[in-house]
């Protein structure tokens, strides 16, 4: 592959992009630009627009408005491959190769070199090994792939798109399950390609490697493009201040004291709670009546608590104990059976069953609680549908209206009805505001107060930082899968949580150096 | 080679069982009851190798064996009622179920439909047009039948290999050639692994798929042919079940039920397998034959245990190569 291309000219041009799905305007006149031989950071929090800014350029999703170019020329693709057609070749997280074939096939699949019908086995084992040694890889090709760590798959993978004379990669989230060692074997091959005049779009939550790798930083929030900087000149408070859009002069905001809550009993604990390589051991107590907040990035292990606490995932070290008593949280019917409610990030795919209608939805969780062999009958379903459509305002008032054709804040609610119903003594929400309107949004975290002024524990996981500072009676600063600082009272505002996660990771930086 | 630790042990299961079994009845180690096994499993020999193209893209094909039923009757009928030469009648049944399996395998992937719901159609129906053509057993009388059936090679020691038997071998030996030489052999591979991502790779799925169940029943037709030749006869009820049979001796030859791995040598040692329980059976003389049904369903079920046992070993992490990385 020949690059004539002055290596500042731009590659890869995106310009005034947008996409919506519905009513959710996934990306709003969004620009990009790659030149080559760059690797080009995109960051941005979960639901920031970055994967539909990929899928968009590469072809797999329609784009409402707005134009690509490679190389200056303008393209179009419809579909993955004719991205790959046009230079531009994308390897995702979970590794787009088939791990029964071996390392050869899956490099030469559907262009095998051949003689009188038959692969020239060999050939194909020979052509495979230099390809690979190109990457620093000495393998044995005629091994399933699948036999091979991830790291090797995704160097396999790149190494395919690469002799399919890719001019544009793109990583999506490539490092995230690799081990330091074989990061560095992954970086050393980015730093190759670039040299060749290979364009980089690196995707990923882990900032030290953002500032390891990338030469440029493109952030997204919202699905606006909120700056695009050089990586040397973006301090990393900077940075952090842009992903989450947060000033630290807007901080301080009105709050009930913490202190009257202090004298309440405490509800729920754990003690050394977590599991391998999930959330490192944690420490955490929900008295009755509290919010407790999760604040920290994308991937900081927020979710993977909840999960924990829950039950969803086995912890595999720690004592939860409820109202004093150890308990064990074995599977989410043991979070049930503990009066433990979650509601949890993904919607669609983990929490509302959209074919049923309000009222089946609601019953749902309280239904499964008592057992199949007490049905509620269809008057107290009615009845308790009919409360809490009323209680959370839920519209249209309609119990009988299927979940799917409700607003996303609405369905929210109905899921916050489902746990309700059950009377539980511990409440988790996964963003509860994500992916809702403003107004349902103040709702929302109306409803979050009120909640607790009834008795019920509240653990609430948001990347919207105004929100958590608003409702948190304590914060829980994670990073890295770890808790790493408890804020609480006056303590808590925007910039200590900011500062938190900020100063950890340059503590992390530099470990990592050492 | 891939899928080589499976049919590792399916060598060992079919060598052990046969010394198990010449142990007790020394007459069966020798050439004649080997060479009447091949000729007895010439079309379950045949249609396996088919099956086993189908199941490692992640397939099955319920209709094989209402295709084997089907061509013997309709040979049966074109020779005797007819009168059509027998050659022609080949032909003419060969393309008619290649055109059958490859119109399942153009609604499978047209329609995205389930391989078992298309095929498991098919089966019912191919078995019905059958019936339909004749409900009785129709006998074969042609010469070419007779000059068949009489050819054998002599092998040392007094047995017969058939030519059945030799369509078999050559099947089989063509069957693995193809498998493990070609493109279509690999893409076969490809499908059996994702679907999804081999079309991303490039494959031509829809294509692959037709070609795959094309072949599939086409091996049927072939079968059905040498099932014909075996019994001298043709009969709408012959072969039922039959594609049970066949996907037990896959499975028992290490192909992944789910796709993805597997070989046609494996295949052929599962075909063997079942043809050994049913020669031990017929020495000991006491036995019901319906223990070659049971030693089978054991059989299947230890196999299928195993494969899920590897499957989980080869995902430990634990178990992953290190890469030489320079």
């Amino acid at each position: 592959m020949q690059n004539s291309l002055d290596p500042a000219a731009p590659l890869l041009e995106v310009r005034g992009i947008s996409k919506s799905f519905g009513a959710v305007h996934a990306l709003q006149e969004v620009d990009f630009t790659l030149r080559a031989g760059e690797i080009h950071a995109l960051l941005g929090e979960n639901g920031a627009g970055k994967s539909t800014l990929i899928k968009v350029v590469t072809g797999v999703f329609p784009r409402d408005a707005g134009i690509v170019r490679i190389g200056g020329e303008e393209i179009a693709p419809r579909s993955a491959k004719a991205a790959l057609a046009a230079g531009i070749a994308t390897v995702y997280q979970e590794v787009n190769l088939l791990p029964n074939l071996s390392v050869a096939q899956n490099l030469f699949l559907d262009r095998q070199p051949m003689r009188f019908g038959i692969v020239r086995e060999g050939e194909m084992r020979r052509r495979a090994k230099a390809l690979l040694a190109d990457f620093g890889l000495d393998i044995d090709v005629a091994a399933p792939l699948g036999s091979y760590s991830v790291a090797i798959q995704h160097v396999t993978a790149i190494a395919r798109a690469v002799d399919l004379s890719a001019r544009v990669l793109i990583l999506d989230e490539p490092t995230a399950s690799l081990d330091r060692h074989e990061v560095e074997i992954l970086f050393r091959i980015m730093r190759q390609l670039a040299k060749r005049g290979i364009g980089i779009v690196f995707v990923s939550h882990f900032l030290d490697q953002v500032y390891e790798i990338s030469h440029r930083i493109t952030v997204l929030r919202n699905g606006r493009l909120v700056g695009e900087r050089e990586t040397a000149s973006l301090p990393r408070l900077e940075l952090i201040r842009l992903m989450l859009g947060r000033e630290l002069a807007e901080t301080t905001s009105a709050r009930a004291s913490a202190g009257e809550h202090k004298a309440r009993e405490v509800c729920v604990s754990f003690e050394n709670f977590g599991k391998a390589g999930y959330v490192a051991p944690f420490n955490l107590e929900l008295r009755h009546g509290e919010v407790v907040g999760l604040a920290g990035l994308l991937g900081s292990g927020r979710t993977e608590t909840a999960r924990l606490v829950f039950g969803a995932e086995r912890a595999d070290r720690g004592q939860a104990r409820v109202e004093g008593a150890p308990v064990r949280l074995q599977s989410p019917r043991d979070g049930v059976r503990h009066g433990f409610g979650y509601c949890p990030e993904e919607r669609k795919t983990e929490g509302i069953v959209a074919e049923l209608t309000v009222r089946e939805n609601i019953v749902l969780a309280l239904q499964a609680k008592r057992g199949l062999h007490r049905p509620l009958s269809r008057r107290e379903q009615d009845e308790i549908a009919r409360r809490y459509v009323k209680m959370l305002d839920i519209r249209p008032a309609d119990p009988e209206r299927p979940v799917g054709l409700l607003s996303g804040g609405n369905q929210q609610k109905v899921l916050l009805a489902r746990w309700l119903a059950t009377s539980p003594r511990l409440l988790v929400l996964d963003e509860p505001t994500r992916g809702i309107d403003v107004g349902a949004h103040a709702e929302i975290i109306r409803l979050i107060r009120e909640l607790c002024d009834d008795g019920l524990s509240l653990l609430v996981i948001s990347s919207e930082l105004d929100e958590i500072v608003t409702y948190s009676d304590r914060v829980v600063v994670l990073r890295d899968r770890a808790h790493i600082e408890e804020l609480a009272g006056e303590a808590i505002d925007v910039g200590n949580i900011l500062a938190a996660i900020a100063a950890d990771s340059v503590a992390v930086a530099l470990e990592a150096h050492t | 080679m891939r899928g080589l630790p499976p049919v590792l042990i399916t060598t060992i299961v079919l060598v052990a069982g046969f010394a198990a079994c010449a142990m007790q009845f020394p007459n069966i180690a020798s050439t004649r009851v080997v060479g009447n096994l091949l000729t007895d499993n010439a079309f379950l020999g045949i249609v396996a190798v088919g099956m086993t193209f189908v199941i490692i893209s992640g397939g099955i094909d319920l209709s094989v064996g209402s295709v084997i039923g089907f061509t013997t009757v309709f040979v049966a009928l074109a020779i005797e009622r007819w009168g059509v030469p027998p050659l022609i009648a080949f032909v003419a049944i060969l393309a008619l179920s290649a055109a059958f399996g490859a119109a399942m395998g153009a609604v499978i992937h047209v329609f995205d439909l389930p391989p078992f719901i298309v095929t498991l159609a098919g089966m019912f129906l191919a078995r019905g047009a059958s019936f339909l053509l004749s409900t009785e057993s129709v006998p074969i009388t042609a010469p070419v039948y007779s000059t068949v059936s009489d050819f054998a090679l002599r092998m040392p020691g007094g047995g017969r290999l058939t030519a059945i038997a030799i369509i078999m071998l050559v099947i089989v030996i063509g069957g693995a050639l193809l498998l493990h030489l070609t493109r279509f052999g690999a893409n076969v591979y490809a499908l059996g692994g994702s679907r999804a991502t081999a079309s991303l790779m490039g494959v031509a799925v829809g294509k692959m798929t037709v070609k795959i169940y094309m072949l599939s029943s086409l091996l049927a037709g072939i079968a059905g042919i040498v099932f014909s030749f075996y019994t001298s006869a043709g009969y709408s009820l012959s072969a039922v079940g039959v594609e049970l049979d066949t996907i037990a001796a896959v499975v028992i030859g290490g192909t992944l039920l789910t796709g993805g791995q597997g070989s046609v040598i494996g295949t052929f040692l599962g075909v063997l397998i079942q043809g050994m329980i049913q020669t031990y059976i017929n020495f000991d003389g006491t036995l019901s034959s319906w223990w070659t049904k049971i030693a089978t369903g054991v059989l299947l079920f230890a196999f299928i245990a195993l494969q899920q046992a590897l499957v989980a070993l080869a995902r430990r992490p634990a178990a992953k190569r290190e890469g030489a990385a320079t």
